[in-house]
């Protein structure tokens, strides 16, 4: 019954429904809105709002009231006709198009999104049955935390990754002790090059955590009242604590979907239009896998801006013409404890040959850059920072047009993004290219906005010379 | 290292806390006494006093912030009960409110006596004597107790944002302005017998400078006054608009402002307390913009007075007007809610809905100033740190989020918002090329990518 009302609505409206409220969803729907007419239904079981799931971690560390991280304001929704529903979709039936959520309540589709995120990744180990073992990623995980928090006296983070710093950092903020086992050599050493997790790995320990490397669980031992008391490694070392939270990883959350005809590997399969196998059902976001990442990249890439961009490509898609989802330059940025951290396409952990890099720390073993250039030509790759804000689209521009090394380092203060009166490092790096090179170059720009704003007329102009050209 | 001390463990880092709050309550206590003249009155006192309060003061914030690393420190804001509206916060603004009032209608109360201090105000008078070989007044004691807090919280300010060179210098600025130009210049000038004269409080903040007795003063007072009355017109039609064109209105509002100055270094605790809510935006345009017609026209009439000597402009008294904005909008709005305040709405209310110097100077940073805020491409997180941390109450994350620069009247410049970002997307910018393009991200327009 209910199902016949909802579906007829405005005649010749389409209804389009859209399971998850993250970052994937919501933009997705406010696109959806924005270039469209159609009927949108957002469900998810997690929150009754969309928030940042990114700053989970500054509500359990007091930086912000939970009110603070809804990223819009909660009458948003109704004023563009986006209508939530604060409940869990329990299965979907593609053939007759309709999502069942809870209560075996059916909502009928035209056509469905699938933006249903990540989970946190678990694995076999003893002991993992018992009490005082969580992750960290849904709302209800920073629940759970905030509740048990002042019994916690240690506490073990299992993962050296970005959520696994958040931990530990959000551990610090309340003065818990923690344990840090990281199974490679350094923090996220398969993911920084070696300096930089190097770096990384210092400030931990100065944050007074117990960072352990190359150390894995071995498992987990309980009291008499089934909680934690300890964690015992591979070395065999015994570590006291009442709390392990585990941070190896997220996987696709593609629970509703198993055994159905919808085509998944580890995420949902979608081409470069976002669509599944199915006919007007859609997935984006974490929990999408597109069928052919292009050279060097992964299938899944899990982060908040591949999914905005995700949502925004395929509301286009759906509302305009086709409009296929680019991966565009990789980047990513990161605040590890008070390290901030930005890369700009392609640094990998280990720098091989095609590829080289110029890496410079500033002495203070907080701040440093690199940028990579391939060993031939001397084109600029990528650049990845710490501790030192760079502006994204100079970056990119350089690496788009194929700028050589020589060039980007004499204007290299065109990308300092720090605030003003910082000390920037431009001299030094100068220097450092030519000793390397043996070369005499030298800096071309003091860095003032206006010149900014002239690099990007200039290259503008260059690029619509060269459109007309062709 | 632990200490046991009744079941209760202290750390070396709370134990050297308690210390450094003895100290600093030792001296409050000292200042107590001598308020009330139960220890004698001499220079020697009051200088114990306020040694012993501030360095208890600036020790006690050394050490919660030595040892730790450099960088945001936002841990437990809404946990602890002054910053987040709790019963601290209601005491404290009980107190402030108290004070203010007492300081402006009641200084007897403080012990103020034209013909002989008692009390509070007696306290001062060694100091007020030393300085400029008067009694004190109210207004005295207040420039003292104003000064040494933006003194003091600056330093503590500076510890707490000692990675960013851009809060250490502008707090150094502000602690500058305040001691130089707010304290010892107007007692150097008033120890010479010449007119009281804050050079950097410039009309309409100042909402007396021209008022027929402060004109008088200052043209009676020779050269000096008449470089009093040129340089403070100078200000307001030439000075103030070229930095303002050049640098946005954070020269003056989070550079040299007494105002500022305050809200910024003993306000800092409360700026997350501001509303972001749009309704709160609507009242700021309503509340700012009514006061700055009302100090025009205040002035104006002032001005007709003084001019014509007629009484009555429009069959109002002029004087009657500039009455009720001295007691509205001067004491009542700037000082009892204005700082009274801070614990519960916030350190900016007064620079935000009430200040006509800032409704001038955001006129001109919206429509003819080369600043901005710029966001670096398709960064944000939408985390909701830079909202939430702006003590102006701009939803800074609604621009961010859809990679739109910041260009907001009521930007104060501050750059806690830029400081706060955890992925770096705020960046406080001049530039001239785009002057009337700066809501445009100048990239964006042209994405190299389809992000944000
Ligand atoms: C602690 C943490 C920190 C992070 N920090 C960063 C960072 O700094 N930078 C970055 O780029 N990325 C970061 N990420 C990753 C980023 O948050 C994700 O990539 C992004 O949120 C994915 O968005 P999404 O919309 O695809 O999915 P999600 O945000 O996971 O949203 C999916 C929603 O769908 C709901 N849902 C799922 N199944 C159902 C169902 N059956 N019924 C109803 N509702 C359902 C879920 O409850 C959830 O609310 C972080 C992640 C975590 C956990
Ligand atoms: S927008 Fe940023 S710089 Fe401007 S007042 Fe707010 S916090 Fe300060
Ligand atoms: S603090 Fe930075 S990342 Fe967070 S919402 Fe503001 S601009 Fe975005």
């Amino acid at each position: 019954m209910e199902l016949t009302q909802r579906k007829i609505g405005k005649k010749g409206m389409e209804q389009i429904v859209i399971v998850g409220n993250g970052v994937a969803g919501i933009t997705a729907a406010r696109w959806l809105r924005k270039l469209g007419d159609a009927k949108i239904y957002v469900i998810s079981s997690e929150s009754a709002y969309f928030f940042s799931r990114t700053a989970l971690m500054y509500v359990y560390m007091g930086h912000m009231l939970w009110k603070d991280i809804e990223p819009y304001p909660r009458d948003f929704y109704s004023k563009n006709r986006i209508d939530l529903l604060h409940t869990k979709v329990q299965s979907i039936d593609f053939q007759s198009k309709i999502v069942l959520t809870e209560g075996n309540k059916p909502l009928a589709y035209d056509r469905l999104i699938l933006a249903t995120g990540s989970k946190s990744k678990s694995f076999d180990f003893p002991g993992n049955h018992l009490k005082g073992i969580s992750s960290f990623y849904y709302k209800q995980d920073l629940e759970h935390l905030n509740q048990i928090s002042d019994s916690i006296k240690h506490a073990v983070i299992v993962g050296g990754g970005l959520i696994g710093i958040e931990l530990a950092e959000m551990f610090c903020s309340r003065n818990i002790p923690v344990t840090m086992l990281v199974r490679e050599t350094d923090y996220w050493a398969h993911v920084l090059p070696e300096d930089e997790a190097r770096m990384i790995s210092r400030h931990i320990q100065d944050h007074k955590i117990d960072l352990q490397l190359e150390t894995r669980l071995q498992a987990v031992m309980g009291d008499e009242t089934g909680r934690v008391n300890k964690i015992i490694t591979d070395k065999g070392a015994e570590i006291n604590c009442n709390f392990v939270a585990l941070a190896i990883g997220v996987v696709p959350n593609i629970d509703i979907v198993q055994n159905t005809h919808l085509e998944c590997d580890h995420g949902i399969l979608v081409n470069e239009y976002l669509e599944t196998n199915i006919e007007h059902v859609y997935a984006i976001g974490d929990c999408a896998q597109l069928r052919d990442p292009i050279l060097g990249r992964k299938a899944t890439e899990t982060a908040w801006y591949i999914a905005k961009a995700m949502g925004k490509t395929l509301a286009h898609h759906i509302c305009q013409q086709p409009t296929a989802y680019q991966q565009v330059l990789w980047y990513n940025s990161a605040k590890l404890l008070d390290i901030e951290y930005q890369v700009y396409g392609q640094v990998p952990a280990q720098i091989k040959y095609p590829l080289n890099s110029l890496h410079l720390e500033l002495p203070n073993g907080r701040q440093s850059i690199r940028i990579t250039y391939d060993h031939d030509t001397k084109v600029v790759k990528g650049f990845l920072l710490m501790g030192f804000r760079f502006r994204q689209d100079v970056c990119e521009r350089w690496i788009l047009n194929k700028t050589v090394l020589e060039n980007v380092v004499s204007y290299i203060r065109l990308a300092f993004f720090e605030p003003e009166f910082y000390k920037g490092f431009a001299r030094r790096y100068m220097k450092k290219f030519n000793i390397e090179f043996g070369k005499s170059a030298y800096l071309k720009t003091r860095g003032s906005f206006d010149s900014v704003l002239k690099f990007f007329k200039r290259s503008k102009k260059k690029e619509s010379d060269e459109s007309e050209h062709n | 290292m632990n200490l046991s001390i009744i079941k209760i463990t202290f750390t070396f880092r709370e134990l050297i806390q308690i210390a450094a709050s003895g100290v600093m309550i030792f001296g409050i206590g000292l200042m107590i006494l001598g308020g009330f003249q139960i220890l004698e009155n001499k220079l020697l006192l009051i200088q114990n006093a306020f040694a012993y309060s501030s360095v208890g003061f600036i020790i006690y914030w050394l050490s919660s912030y030595w040892g730790k690393p450099a960088g945001i420190k936002n841990d437990g804001v809404w946990f602890k009960a002054v910053s987040s509206r709790k019963w601290i916060a209601w005491l404290l603004a009980i107190v402030l409110t108290s004070f203010y009032c007492i300081l402006y209608w009641f200084p007897e109360y403080l012990g103020y006596n034209e013909k002989g201090n008692t009390g509070f105000v007696a306290f001062f008078d060694p100091l007020s004597y030393y300085l400029k070989n008067k009694a004190a007044s109210q207004w005295f004691v207040y420039g003292v107790l104003y000064t040494w807090a933006i003194l003091l919280f600056g330093i503590k300010f500076i510890i707490k944002y000692r990675h960013s060179r851009y809060q250490i210098l502008r707090t150094l600025s502000v602690m500058f302005f305040q001691t130089a130009f707010a304290f010892i210049i107007p007692e150097f000038l008033q120890r010479m017998n010449l007119p009281y004269h804050d050079y950097k409080n410039i009309w309409p903040l100042n909402y007396y400078f021209f008022d027929g007795w402060h004109l008088d003063e200052m043209l009676m007072n020779g050269k000096i006054g008449y470089w009093m009355l040129m340089s403070g017109i100078l200000m307001i039609l030439i000075g103030s608009p070229i930095l303002t064109f050049l640098f946005g209105k954070r020269w003056y509002c989070s550079w040299i402002c007494g105002c500022g100055g305050l809200a910024e270094t003993a306000g800092d605790a409360f700026r997350q307390l501001s509303d972001k809510s749009v309704k709160a935006w609507k009242l700021e345009r309503i509340i700012i913009y009514s006061i700055l017609l009302f100090v025009i026209a205040m002035t104006g009439g002032v001005i007709y007075t003084y001019i014509t000597g007629e009484l009555y402009l429009l069959g109002i008294s002029t004087d009657k007007i500039r009455s009720i904005y001295g007691f509205a909008i001067g004491a009542t709005f700037s000082g009892v809610i204005g700082v009274g305040f801070y614990p519960l709405l916030g350190s900016r209310v007064w620079c935000r809905f009430g200040c006509p110097m800032a409704a001038i100077l955001g006129i001109q940073q919206r429509f003819f100033s080369r600043f901005r805020i710029t966001t670096n491409g398709g960064q944000c997180i939408s985390c909701g740190n830079c909202s939430s941390y702006c003590e102006m109450g701009i939803d800074v994350r609604s621009y961010a989020q859809n990679g739109k620069n910041i260009v907001r009247a009521s930007c104060v410049g501050c750059g806690i918002c830029a400081a706060v970002c955890p992925r770096g997307v705020l960046k406080l910018e001049n530039g001239t090329i785009d002057l009337f393009n700066r809501v445009e991200n100048p990239y964006l327009k042209n994405p190299p990518t389809t992000n944000s």
